[in-house]
Formats: structure tokens, C-alpha cells, sequence
């Protein structure tokens, strides 16, 4: 597992423990990765993120559409593994949690202990700050770094 | 009220029952509940499922078949489980002192009428 925020490592190691999730994923609701288990190349986790806030970002709207309270999950169930996704605020503004479970655990334990994931991220979070605005020249820089931190290379 | 809250019930209205739910049997997902206000039905019914899943697998590993009926005996109470169905389970939580042999009476007749 991997963090590029120190706060998020110890409630989504007891997430990992509990849930036996194959993969996931904390990701902003821009899509902007926080932390990562089981991803092994950074194309797979850019695109997951991507998609998983691309997803969430077209039922909320759909929610304003129908005048709906915003949906906060979404299931796709297969026959192999499941993917939950779900949208959740912290201090630290709104993320969203992408997890890749299969057939040894099951939807409802993955829903149990991701809602705990979340009141323990709510705790561990430092009160939101600003921040620093990242230059065109330096944008790569810290894209590099993120990536370093999430894949360790 | 539907055919599944009425049959929960049925199930409720035995002395020392705390709660009644019909559980997806894979996915741990409640269908129907009617449980105390201080049980969280989602979790017993992840936690259920969970545990029907792990002792069905180890009941297949010795050789034993589909178990057809669980009864988890805690120091403060009890959790019956049996299957209700194509991939559903009926769950009970009850006290340490109910009639175990009139709960899972009920609990194979509801499951007969959920089947």
C-alpha cells in the first residue's frame, strides 16, 4: 500500500486487513490519487482514478437531473470481482474510494468496513489547508514525485 | 407490509428475539429487516453472510455437505442462520435465554415461505 498523504496509511491498513480487498483506491473528486494497494503500474492507477471520479461526477449529475439527493455509491457486481465506488467527505474536502473485491469477501463486509475506512479518515484528517499552487514549470516535477511515492520507483 | 416483512414477524414475536432479517446469501446485502433500533442490520447481515460462507466451506472441506442450519452460541446471546432460498439466508439474533428449538421451528417454516 501506498500514500502520498501519511495521515491516510493507518486507516486503510486496517481497511485492507478487514475488508480483503483486492485493490484500492483514495482518490480526490478531481480524480487526483491520495493513496493506492494493489496497483502495479501507474497507467492503471491514473486511468482507474480517472474513471472512478468520471463515474461518480455522471451520477451526481444524473442525481441533479432527476432532483435526487446525490448518490454517494455505485456497485458494478461481475461474476469474478466487484467494484464499489463510493464519494465521502473528510476535512480534507471530498474523495472517493474505488475497491476491487472478489469472491473472498463479499459487498456487504466491503460496505461495512469501508464505512468505517471513512469515520476513521474523518479522524485522522488534518483540518483542510490551502494548497500550494503548482506552476506549469513544476507540474511535471510534482506529478513525478506523486507517482514516486504511489509505485516506490 | 410485504410477504417478507410479515414473515420476519412472525419470527420477531418470539420471546428473547432481537431481530429477524432475510440476507442476500453472496453479497451479505440486507433484503428485509426487523431488528432492534441498537442492532445494525447491515453489519449482521455482512457478518452473517461472511460466517455462513467460511462454515460452508469448511463443512464441504470435511467432507460434510451444505450445512443446513448454523447456531452461533455467544455468552450474551445467539445467531441463527440457515438458507431461505436460491442465495438468500434468514438470520435471527437473539437472547441468551430464548427457546432455540421454537426459533428454528419458525425459522424453517419462514424459510419454506420465502422459498
Amino acid at each position: 500500500m501506498r500514500s502520498v498523504e501519511p495521515w491516510v496509511v493507518a486507516p486503510l491498513e486496517g481497511f485492507l486487513g478487514e475488508s480483503s480487498a483486492r485493490l484500492v483506491l483514495i482518490m480526490t473528486s478531481a480524480g487526483q490519487v491520495i493513496a493506492q494497494h494493489g496497483f502495479t503500474r501507474a497507467l492503471d492507477v491514473m486511468s482507474a482514478a480517472a474513471l472512478g471520479a468520471g463515474i461518480m461526477a455522471s451520477a451526481q449529475e444524473l442525481a441533479r437531473v432527476i432532483t435526487w439527493p446525490a448518490f454517494t455509491t455505485v456497485v458494478h457486481q461481475g461474476t469474478r470481482q466487484g467494484h464499489f465506488l463510493a464519494r465521502f467527505e473528510t476535512p480534507r474536502g471530498v474523495m472517493i474510494g474505488l475497491v476491487v473485491f472478489g469472491s473472498e469477501t463479499s459487498l456487504g463486509l466491503v460496505q461495512l468496513f469501508f464505512n468505517q475506512l471513512v469515520l476513521d479518515l474523518k479522524h485522522a484528517a488534518p483540518a483542510e489547508k490551502q494548497p500550494p499552487q503548482v506552476l506549469p514549470a513544476d507540474f511535471e516535477k510534482e506529478l513525478n514525485a506523486s507517482l514516486r511515492t504511489l509505485f516506490g520507483r | 407490509m410485504s410477504n417478507h416483512q410479515k414473515a420476519l414477524e412472525a419470527l420477531t414475536a418470539i420471546h428473547g428475539v432481537r431481530g429477524a432479517m432475510i440476507a442476500t446469501g453472496d453479497d451479505g446485502i440486507v433484503v428485509a429487516e426487523a431488528v432492534m433500533e441498537d442492532v445494525d442490520g447491515g453489519a449482521l447481515a455482512a457478518l452473517a453472510s461472511s460466517l455462513s460462507h467460511r462454515l460452508e466451506a469448511a463443512a464441504a472441506a470435511a467432507g460434510g455437505g451444505r450445512p443446513g442450519f448454523l447456531h452461533l452460541q455467544a455468552t450474551a446471546g445467539a445467531l441463527l442462520v440457515c438458507p431461505a432460498g436460491p442465495g438468500l439466508l434468514l438470520v435471527v439474533i437473539a437472547e441468551r435465554g430464548v427457546n432455540v428449538g421454537r426459533a428454528r421451528l419458525e425459522m424453517a417454516r419462514v424459510a419454506e415461505i420465502i422459498t
